[in-house]
């Protein structure tokens, strides 16, 4: 399946990339699969994406938990937590 | 209800008169500014999600109203470049007695702290760094009990 990625503030920064289309392997299927599947790129990805690491996932802009389902042309967006106000 | 994002600065007499409709006996109004810590901040800039954060603010206040049960209520959040002094953030709400009107006035500024996708970012003397999110907004958010 494809899903449209969008990053945010200090993560968009640091992977110096704003969106990406993706077509996941079989049985990327859910929000953490996608999540261990983007950190396997290694180096900041690993890192930012690390165990400990504070980060937020949404899908079609509700936010989303690790055991979340993922669609085809689902809209996912990784941010760090926010800091509006 | 109102919710705006927008890069221009807000007018609270026209916001707050704006809900003064019929059965109202009173507006609780919060304005966020931006703070000068004294560390020679320059400016911050305000990063969102465009889409996600209208929803997200739009969740909340109905969320206060079932709670609340107040009249009308109005949100506008700035984006982008913001110096010291200047507001950020504005929340009014208009109900028949104060009690609820205060009480939704905090609510929805604490959940919209820790729920609505904004990201500040400081330019400093320092240089520039992404401001973290802070322990105790998330627990002034936990004390409603909600979600």
């Amino acid at each position: 399946m494809k899903v449209r990625i969008l990053y945010f503030a200090r993560l968009r920064e640091t992977f110096g990339l704003n969106a990406e289309h993706l077509q996941l392997p079989d049985g990327v299927n859910t929000v953490g699969a996608l999540i261990d599947h983007l950190r396997q790129r290694g180096g900041v990805w690993a890192e930012e994406l690390g165990p400990g690491r504070a980060f937020r996932v949404a899908v079609n802009q509700d936010m989303a938990a690790a055991d979340a389902a993922l669609s085809t042309n689902d809209e996912v967006a990784i941010f760090p937590p926010v800091t509006g106000g | 209800m109102k919710v705006q994002v927008q890069i221009e600065p807000f007018d609270l007499n026209a916001e707050v008169a704006a809900l003064q409709t019929a059965g109202v006996g009173a507006v609780a109004s919060f304005v966020g500014v931006v703070r000068d810590d004294g560390e020679g901040l320059a400016a911050l800039t305000l990063e969102h999600y465009p889409g996600m954060t209208e929803r997200a603010l739009e969740r909340i206040l109905v969320r206060a109203r079932e709670r609340w049960g107040f009249i009308d209520a109005t949100i506008i959040h700035r984006v982008g470049e913001l110096a010291p002094g200047e507001p950020i953030v504005l929340v009014a709400v208009a109900a028949a007695h104060r009690g609820e009107a205060f009480a939704a006035c905090e609510f929805i500024m604490d959940y919209l702290k820790t729920e609505a996708p904004f990201w500040k970012k400081e330019f400093g003397e320092a240089g520039a760094r992404w401001v973290d999110a802070r322990v105790s907004d998330q627990a002034a958010a936990a004390r409603w009990g909600g979600p």
